[in-house]
Order: C-alpha cells, then sequence, then structure tokens
C-alpha cells in the first residue's frame, strides 16, 4: 500500500511539474494550435572598402504546401504557372502522402525560389489552390564580378548541417564558403514569424491576437570588407588563364585589398551553385581550392630578403659586404647556379640582380656563426627570425581555411640526413628560398607589406570592424619581426635597384611617375616550369600597396609575375594604365598558361 | 425516512460507487471534448460518444443486476465455467478476431466489438480467487504453485499471442497478489532484479550491470550472515577492483590485443567461479541452501545480461529497440516513435493549473495526440482541466484502490479477499501504467484507464470486477447483520 502511496504521489509531482513548472510544454502546445508563419530575414549584405556593393539581395518566392489542407485542384494550371510537368506535382504529393504523419498540419516547400513575375501569376489565382501559399524569401545577387572565392556560396542547409548547428531548421539558407560562410552569424539575421489561429480542422482563422506575438525578422547585418571591388576585378582578369595568386595589402593597416585565386568561382555561378557545382568540382584546376591562403608553394628569391635581414640582425652581414659570383657558389660538392651578372656585389646590387651565390654565403655565415655551439643550434635562432615574419605558421588572418605552410626543423634534417650529420651546405638550398619551404601567397605578400612599413605588419584581414563589430584585437596590434628597422632600409634600396638600377630583374615593374620596390623569384619546382614570383610595394617611401604575385608555371618572376603585380599597383595607385604600359597589359590579360600547368588526374 | 434510512441497499459501500459514477460520466465527458463536431449531440449513437453512452448504460444495468439479483456465492461456484469459457473465447479470437494496429484481440459482433482480454482479468481473478480462497492453502507447497502459475500462465500466452502485449503486463499485478497471500518476496525481489539488469545493460553497459549484480550478490552475501563491516569493505573493494580492471582492458594497447570484451571476460571469470562454489557447496555442504541459491541467482544474472546484451543487439528488430531506447531517454525523437509521448507531454503540460476549459482543449481536439479517446484520454484531462482535474483523477483511483484494499482486509472471506486484492491491483496496474505513460513516466503501452478510456469492453469488465466485489463484501455484512 505504502508502495502505491509512493508512486501516486510521484505521478502527482510529475504532473506538477510538465503542468506549472515547465514552461517548455506550454509553448509547444501554441506551436500545435496556432499556426506560426516563418518571415525570413534579409541577409547582410557585403560592401567593399568603398561602399560598393558585392553581394546583396532579390527577393523570390518559395511556394508552400500544407498538404492536409489542399483539396482536388487543378494540376495543369499549376504546371501552367510555374512552368511544370505534371509528374512533378504527382510525384509531390506522392512523398506527402508517405510522409503524412510527420508533416500533420505542418507545410512543406512545394517549390524553391520562384520568379516575381511566377508568383504574380500564382497570387492572382492563388485562391483556386486552398492548402497552397507563398513565403517570400531572398536569393543572393551580385552586382560586381569579381570575388567569387572570397564571397563564397549561399545554399539550403541539409541534413549533415542541421545535426552540426541545430539553431537550423529544414529550408533554412547558410553560407557554406568563403566569407559567406565565415561571418554567417553576422549574415544571416534572426527569423521572425507571424502567428495566425487554427480552428480544430487546421483552417487559419485569422491573425492572431492581432499580431501581439508576432515576431519581427531582423535582417542580418551587413559587413564591409577591405577589399577594393575594383582592383579585385582587375586583379581577376590580369590573372585570367592563369593558376596562381595575386595578393594586394595595404601595408599601413594589413587590409587585403585583393585577393585573387586563379582560375576561381565566377559571381554567376554562385548564384546557382547547385547547377554549377559538378562542373567547379571537376574543373582540373580545382577552383574551390583558395590558393592565397592554402597552397604552400617554395616562395623563390623573394625570401633572399628574408635571409638578407637575418644576416644583418645576427651581424654577420652589412650593407657593404662583398661577395664574388662566377655563375654561381661552389664548396665541395655543392654547386649552386646563377645567371650573369657583376662581381662582386654588394647586399643592395644582389637583392637587385637577384644573385644566388651572395645569399649562399649569407646563409653559411648565419648558420657557421661561432656565437651558437653547432650547426642545430644557429638553426634554430635562424628559423625563429623566420617564423617571426609569419612564415611556417597560420598569420590568423580571416580568410577561411588559411594554412600556416612549411619552414623545416632541426628535427627536418635531423630525420632526412642524420642527427649531427648536417652542416650549413646541406641546407644551403633555404638560401635562395628553395628546399623544404612551403609559403602561402599571403604570407609572401605580407612579407611584402613588412618590408614596406620597415619592420612590423598588422596581421592581414579582410573584414573591417563597425559599430557593432569592432575590428578583433588581433588586427589592431603591430606585430615585429626580430629584426631592427634600419635593417629593413638596406633592404628596400636594394628593392628599388631592382627596379630602377643596373642589371636590376624587375625592370618591367617600372610605372610612370610611380616609386617602385619590387624583388622577382623564380622557384624551381618538381612539376614542370618554374614559377614566376614577385613582390613589391609602392611608393617606395610612403607605401599604399603591397602585392605579391605568384603564378604557377609562369617562368621567371619577370616574365609573369611582375608584370602582372606592377599593373595592380599601377591600377589602384592611378587609377588607369598609362600609355606606355597598355602593350604590356594586353599581352599579360590575353596570355594563357593553363597549357603549361600540369594536371594532376582526379581520383575517381 | 426511517425505512429509507434502514434500507439495506444503504450497506452497499457507496464510496466505492460514487468514486465510480465520477469517473465513468467523466470520461464520457472528455470522450466528448476529443469528439465532439458542430452541432453534434453527445447521445447521437452513430458517433463514439454516443457508443460509449450505451455501454455506459449496459454496464449499469450489468452492475445492478449483479448486486441485485444474482447470488454472491454464484461467483465461487461458476469460476471455473467462465475461466474457461474465457480460454475458449480467447482462442476463438486468436482465430476469427478481427486485426487492428497490428495486434488480433477483438471479436466483431454486429457493430459492437468485443475484447475478451479484458474479461479474462475478471476469470483470472475468480479463478485465482477459488484456488486460493480454499481453506488451508498454502503457496509454500509445489502443487499449489503449479496451479496458481497455470491460472496466470494460460491467458497470458493466449493474451501474448494476439499481441496485446499491453494486456499481459496487467498481469504482473497479480503477482503482488501472490505476494501478500504468502509467496516468498525473493521472488518480486528477482523480478524487479531482472528488470533493473536489463536497463542497466541497455542504459549503461554489460560490463557495469555486471559489476552491480556482483556488488549486490556480494552484499546480500555478506548481510544474511550479518557480517555487516566486512561485507561492505568486500563489496566496495570489488567493485573498484572490477572497474579499474575494465579500465585497464579497455586502454588502447590492451584492447589491441585483447580478442574479447572486457564484459565478456567478466562473464566468463564469473560465470567459473559460481560453478566452482556451487558444486563445493552441493558436495560438502549441502545444507547451506541459501548460498547455493545465491551463486545460481548470480550465475542466472550475469548469464541474463549477456543474453540481453545478445537479444537487445542481434535479435530485436530496429522499431521495438527504437521504442526500448526512447522510453529510456537514449534517443530524443519528437516526430518518430516518441510522437506520441511528445504530444501528449504537450497536451497535458498545456493545460497548466486549471486547464483550458471543458472542450476547448487544442491539442486533443485538434487530433495532435493519436488514440485520444482510448489510450491517452488522460491527455484531454490534463488539458481542459488541468492540475486541479488531473489530481482529482488520481485522488478518485487512490480512494478506489484502496477503500477496495481495506474492504478486502477486513473481510472474513479469503474467497472475497483474493478477489479483492485482484481488482485492486487490476486497477492499479492499469492506472499506473497508462498514466504513468501519458506523462513519460512508463514506456507507451497500449492500455485502457478504467472507467475513463473510451471502449466498451473495458469498461464492461471494470464494472463487473467492482460490482462482484461490491455484491461480495454487502452480501457478507448483511448476513454478519
Amino acid at each position: 500500500m505504502l508502495v502505491l502511496l509512493v508512486i501516486f504521489l510521484v505521478m502527482a509531482v510529475r504532473l506538477f511539474v510538465i503542468q506549472i513548472v515547465d514552461k517548455r510544454y506550454s509553448e509547444t502546445a501554441g506551436n500545435n494550435a496556432l499556426k506560426y508563419v516563418t518571415v525570413y530575414p534579409a541577409r547582410g549584405r557585403i560592401l567593399d572598402r568603398n561602399g560598393n556593393t558585392i553581394v546583396e539581395n532579390k527577393i523570390t518566392y518559395d511556394i508552400m504546401v500544407s498538404p492536409r489542407l489542399v483539396e482536388p485542384f487543378d494540376t495543369l494550371a499549376i504546371c501552367e504557372i510555374f512552368n511544370l510537368e505534371p509528374e512533378f506535382v504527382h510525384e509531390r504529393f506522392a512523398q506527402y502522402r508517405d510522409n503524412a504523419r510527420k508533416i500533420g498540419y505542418g507545410s512543406m516547400p512545394f517549390l524553391k525560389q520562384v520568379s516575381s513575375e511566377q508568383y504574380n501569376a500564382f497570387a492572382e489565382k492563388e485562391y483556386l489552390f486552398p492548402g497552397f501559399d507563398a513565403v517570400a524569401r531572398t536569393a543572393r545577387i551580385y552586382p560586381v564580378n569579381a570575388g567569387g572565392n572570397l564571397i563564397g556560396y549561399v545554399s539550403e542547409v541539409d541534413r549533415d548541417y542541421i545535426e552540426k548547428h541545430p539553431e537550423y531548421r529544414s529550408g533554412d539558407y547558410a553560407g557554406k564558403t568563403g566569407m559567406e560562410r565565415a561571418f554567417e552569424k553576422r549574415l544571416c539575421g534572426e527569423k521572425g514569424y507571424t502567428v495566425y489561429y487554427r480552428d480544430a480542422r487546421g483552417r487559419i482563422k485569422g491573425h492572431y491576437d492581432n499580431g501581439a506575438i508576432d515576431k519581427a525578422a531582423v535582417a542580418g547585418s551587413d559587413i564591409i570588407t577591405t577589399i577594393d571591388a575594383g582592383l579585385q576585378e582587375y586583379g581577376e582578369t590580369l590573372m585570367r588563364n592563369k593558376v596562381g595568386s595575386l595578393v594586394a595589402i595595404e601595408p599601413s593597416t594589413g587590409e587585403i585589398l585583393s585577393l585573387v585565386s586563379s582560375p576561381g568561382i565566377g559571381v554567376s555561378q554562385l548564384a546557382e551553385i547547385g547547377k554549377y557545382y559538378k562542373e567547379i568540382s571537376e574543373n582540373p584546376y580545382n577552383p574551390m581550392f583558395n590558393r592565397t591562403v592554402q597552397s604552400a608553394q617554395p616562395p623563390g628569391s623573394v625570401f633572399k630578403l628574408v635571409n638578407g635581414l637575418i644576416g644583418m640582425q645576427e651581424g654577420v652581414l652589412t650593407r657593404d659586404t662583398w661577395y664574388p659570383c662566377n655563375h654561381g657558389y661552389t664548396a665541395g660538392k655543392v654547386h649552386v647556379g646563377c645567371h650573369y651578372h657583376a662581381s662582386p656585389i654588394n647586399l643592395p646590387q644582389s637583392v637587385a640582380m637577384s644573385c644566388n651565390a651572395y645569399y649562399c654565403y649569407v646563409l653559411r655565415s648565419i648558420l657557421e656563426n661561432r656565437k651558437y655551439a653547432n650547426v642545430e643550434e644557429a638553426f634554430e635562432k635562424w628559423r625563429e627570425y623566420v617564423t617571426s615574419f609569419g612564415f611556417g605558421r597560420k598569420l590568423g588572418s580571416d580568410v577561411p581555411y588559411e594554412l600556416g605552410g612549411n619552414v623545416p626543423t632541426v628535427n627536418t634534417y635531423n630525420k632526412l640526413h642524420g642527427k649531427g650529420r648536417w652542416r650549413a651546405l646541406s641546407v644551403i638550398s633555404l638560401s635562395i628560398g628553395q628546399g623544404e619551404l612551403g609559403c602561402t601567397p599571403l604570407q609572401i605578400a605580407n612579407l611584402a607589406a613588412t618590408i614596406a612599413n620597415r619592420g612590423w605588419f598588422y596581421t592581414p584581414h579582410m573584414i573591417k570592424g563597425d559599430e557593432t563589430h569592432p575590428l578583433d584585437s588581433a588586427y589592431c596590434v603591430r606585430n615585429y619581426p626580430l629584426v631592427d628597422k634600419e635593417h629593413f632600409d638596406v633592404i628596400v634600396e636594394g628593392m628599388s635597384m631592382s627596379v630602377y638600377g643596373d642589371g636590376g630583374t624587375s625592370h618591367v615593374a617600372q610605372i610612370p611617375g610611380i616609386q617602385m620596390c619590387g624583388k622577382t623569384g623564380t622557384a624551381q619546382n618538381p612539376h614542370g616550369d618554374d614559377h614566376s614570383v614577385f613582390i613589391c610595394f609602392a611608393p617606395k617611401d610612403d607605401p599604399k600597396i603591397a602585392v605579391a604575385a605568384y603564378i604557377e608555371n609562369g617562368g621567371f618572376g619577370a616574365s609573369w609575375a611582375a608584370p602582372i603585380a606592377s599593373l595592380l599597383v599601377e591600377k589602384y595607385l592611378n587609377g588607369e594604365i598609362s600609355p606606355a604600359r597598355q602593350d604590356l597589359e594586353t599581352r599579360v590579360k590575353n596570355g594563357n598558361l593553363l597549357y603549361k600547368v600540369p594536371v594532376k588526374k582526379k581520383r575517381r | 425516512m426511517r425505512r429509507l434510512r434502514s434500507h439495506p441497499y444503504l450497506k452497499l459501500d457507496w464510496t466505492l460507487i460514487v468514486c465510480y459514477l465520477v469517473l465513468v460520466v467523466f470520461g464520457w465527458l472528455n470522450i466528448y471534448s476529443v469528439l465532439h463536431g458542430e452541432g453534434s449531440n453527445i447521445f447521437d449513437v452513430t458517433q463514439k460518444y454516443g457508443k460509449h453512452f450505451i455501454w455506459i448504460c449496459v454496464s449499469l444495468v450489468t452492475a445492478v443486476v449483479i448486486i441485485r439479483w444474482l447470488p454472491a456465492n454464484l461467483w465461487q461456484g461458476t469460476a471455473w465455467l467462465l475461466y474457461g469459457a474465457v480460454i475458449l473465447l480467447l482462442i476463438a479470437t486468436l482465430v476469427l478476431g478481427v486485426s487492428s494496429h497490428g495486434s488480433r484481440s477483438w471479436i466483431k459482433i454486429g457493430t459492437f466489438r468485443l475484447q475478451p482480454a479484458e474479461f479474462s482479468k475478471i476469470t483470472t481473478s475468480l479463478a485465482l480467487a477459488t484456488v486460493m480462497g480454499k481453506y488451508g492453502f498454502n503457496l509454500k507447497s509445489f502443487p499449489n504453485v503449479l496451479k496458481v502459475a497455470a491460472i496466470l500462465l494460460l491467458p497470458m500466452a493466449l493474451i501474448l499471442l494476439e499481441k496485446e502485449t499491453g494486456s499481459v503486463l496487467v498481469y504482473v499485478g497479480f503477482l503482488v497478489v501472490l505476494y501478500r497471500e504468502g509467496m516468498s518476496g525473493w521472488i518480486i525481489t528477482f523480478g524487479f532484479l531482472t528488470v533493473l539488469g536489463f536497463i542497466l545493460t541497455i542504459v549503461t553497459s554489460p560490463y557495469l550491470a555486471m559489476v552491480v549484480a556482483i556488488g549486490l550478490f556480494l552484499i546480500i552475501f555478506f548481510f544474511k550472515q550479518e557480517q555487516y563491516f566486512l561485507g561492505i569493505i568486500i563489496t566496495a573493494a570489488s567493485v573498484a577492483l572490477l572497474l579499474l580492471l575494465r579500465w585497464i582492458l579497455s586502454l588502447e594497447k590492451v584492447a589491441a590485443v585483447n580478442p574479447m570484451a572486457p564484459e565478456m571476460w567478466l562473464a566468463i571469470i564469473t560465470a567459473a567461479v559460481s560453478v566452482v562454489f556451487i558444486v563445493r557447496l552441493l558436495i560438502w555442504f549441502p545444507r547451506r541452501t541459501f548460498a547455493r541459491n545465491a551463486f545460481i541467482a548470480l550465475l542466472c544474472g550475469i548469464s541474463f545480461i549477456v543474453s540481453v546484451e545478445f537479444f537487445y543487439g542481434k535479435v530485436l528488430q530496429d522499431h521495438q529497440r527504437n521504442r526500448i531506447d526512447v522510453f529510456l531517454g537514449l534517443v530524443d525523437d519528437p516526430k518518430g516513435v516518441g510522437y506520441n509521448l511528445h504530444q501528449s507531454m504537450v497536451a497535458i503540460g498545456s493545460g497548466g493549473f486549471a486547464g483550458k476549459g471543458f472542450m476547448n482543449g487544442t491539442q486533443t481536439s485538434l487530433g495532435y495526440v493519436p488514440e485520444q479517446e482510448t489510450d491517452f484520454i488522460f491527455c484531454t484531462i490534463g488539458e481542459e482541466w488541468g492540475l486541479l482535474g488531473a489530481l482529482a483523477v488520481l485522488a478518485l483511483y487512490l480512494t478506489i484502490i484502496f477503500r477496495i484494499l481495506i474492504l478486502a482486509d477486513r473481510t472474513k472471506d479469503a474467497f472475497t479477499r483474493v478477489f479483492g486484492y485482484c481488482v485492486a491491483m487490476c486497477l492499479a496496474v492499469h492506472v499506473v501504467i497508462n498514466i504513468g505513460m501519458t506523462i513519460g513516466l512508463m514506456p507507451v503501452i497500449g492500455i485502457p484507464l478504467p472507467f475513463l478510456s473510451y471502449g466498451g469492453s473495458a469498461l464492461l469488465a471494470f464494472t463487473v470486477m467492482l460490482a462482484i466485489f461490491l455484491k461480495l463484501v454487502f452480501d457478507e455484512q448483511r448476513i454478519l447483520h
């Protein structure tokens, strides 16, 4: 009897809990008797640094149907309005029947993203189709024909996505790549609802309580990017039919002005990603891959600047250290070749002429410095310098899926050669930016910005702060590599000589009226022709833009990367290309290097 | 007036009758509230509420006939006849029955459908009371146990064949009757442990269930010998050791070379130890029956856990596994298996303190809750009458059950007593399972709520049970005075 009493008491308590204490159940009960019609918010716009709209919305309609409320209707009339096959309608309704119990009195999408014209035609005859109604939705449109990869696409959430993000419901849209994904929380806004009252048969009787408990949708907030839409568009035309990256940064702020990964996804493809998805994913050049932050490649000769800076800071190199070059550098069995140029040369000249031998001497002097007990210790120090420039680690930018590249460690060589069995000469290719180095184009552009600033950089980023979302503090602090300012002046002198001096490798980057500083790179790689690399900044004394161009299999740095980067600089600073350089512009725009790029057969 | 006060029928137990009438009328009103449409009439016999009204009338007439005209000793005399008749009816249902919701438990007579399983409760109670009410009946004798088991198992088996799993569960209530009539408490303990083992195995892991079994075994074993301190220490040490053992066995490196799951190791070791002890005890200490039985129980427990793991993983079909999972709270699935439960709790929860008022329930009348008028009638009460109504119904049931138990205890007649216990336990099991199910304390098992649910067979059966008990008590009192 006592047991029975306890059981009844437990039931009474349970009743008390679900009827009085727990408010969850009463709210759900409202859900059933009241019909909540979701009001979808407009997604935030994406603006460029000058306030131009890159992404905005247009209104489309989803046609919804509540299967239980549907009365027999004229299938052909529906088909005529929406241009459908009758089979489509039958199929849909067969699905509804199969899931009738799950759907209950709820409504299901019948057609998605219907145009305004079709919606108007439907609205006129809506009374003929009880159970059908239309919900206003927004779809993305892209006024600027650029930045497809950066923006990313928006698509309807699937089951997997909902499982990971339980706040989403079937039928919602979410950013899947690029900025749309990275800033989904800010862009998506908040759904609202209108509440209708249903009678016992589920028919809608009217607006419940005169809209007192309706919730207005809150539009997503706009996002202002640091991208210059015009520059991005121009950069993409320059990169057409080439594989590689083009990154421009404003050195004084770390703001990314343009970020081109080529080939990329066109904005027209973004709008109808479902239709193009297969085509894009089957493209052998992998347009979904954001090379600017994901492809780690040897930086080539542009890395000599880093070694020069480290050498000076370590005190084993000065502006006026002279080294000979006899078509290269030879020590024992090691030989590093070099092109023909004057000899001996000092540091600025070595930058200007991109002498390989000079940097073999430099790296040896760094790694064989008596200061350090052995080569390992010296190498660790060298590595510390290199990573302080942002190499070998993620920079921490807000570009989605950024990778860190690779700077080898003592361990790398211990494994390769055996502990204690390697020396400076074993790693000599690091001196000219080859060997085990992997840098992303963003890191290389950041190097250009660091040199432009003479010794500091802001972490590159592509979103500006605003009142509601201030810029992340990580983007507001200057990062100082471990090299002092005066050493940067020597390197800048060399980069200037590279563009204007005798024997300089970057003459092609001269722009009338602008003081350019540049450095070419020609990165050897096992996959065909050398990669063409160029970094530059301008104007020399008040840098407004720093650029890195990395053109895969483009040959010498001066052949493609330097023209592309310098044209971008000219466009940004002058707004137009001077007549003297228009031939160059035409050559670059029409250049097609795709055939040179080895294509890996995609595995099925 | 004086005549009226001394009228013999005033000696009837009017507490029971009033509670019964209130519940029946309340049930009927709620059925109407669920199913009513515009301009419908509560007496419209083409509708379910009209039919239910007819059943109420039939039940009341039957009750009056039983109390007024039928002799009280009729039931003891015809118990076997009725029992046999219902068994035959159950068999007939298996052959001729109508299928509904996957079970074959109805016999159709005209427009009314009959569910013999409901009536089997009366006849089983009667038969049980007849056997156990005999002078000198003792559950300790083996033939008696066999008789009782046969009375219970025969209808259970037939109902199980009809796939009316819910009704079979009601028979569990009879175990309590047996306990009150002198059955060893170990059997109920054993049953409870079985359920505990099952749930632990599924919710946590077979290993943990085994550790709990071993722990319980040790503590009971030592406590029985009044070695409390030693018992606690040994139990705690063994449990800690076993948990440590599992941790070691599930380490990555050990697991890589371990050919068996940890629970299999434990099962085999425990089984081996138990067998050794059982054999030893059988040979050298045949008097120590408790120790022997304890080891046998441990052996059974371990094999039960292993077989549950196997049964649950390999034998059960997905939808069956799902139901258990939803009940045990392993998965939360408001649109699938848990739909009924979820909607039912929403309906009750939305009632609040005083409810939404008669015929104003939205959840229940919109058809969100399935089986609204039968198994889930309590939702309507919860929604439209709120906490007040729900608690009132609970109080009415509690009054009826306790009143029956009290009257049964008071009676001098063993037949009446056993029958009374049977009626009370039948009601209790129905109420607890049904209401427990609607508020998520029990798995969803389709059995009606006595006196309230739509369904003529159940109403009539419960009414007859109650009426027979009233008559038995009434008769005894009249004779005494």
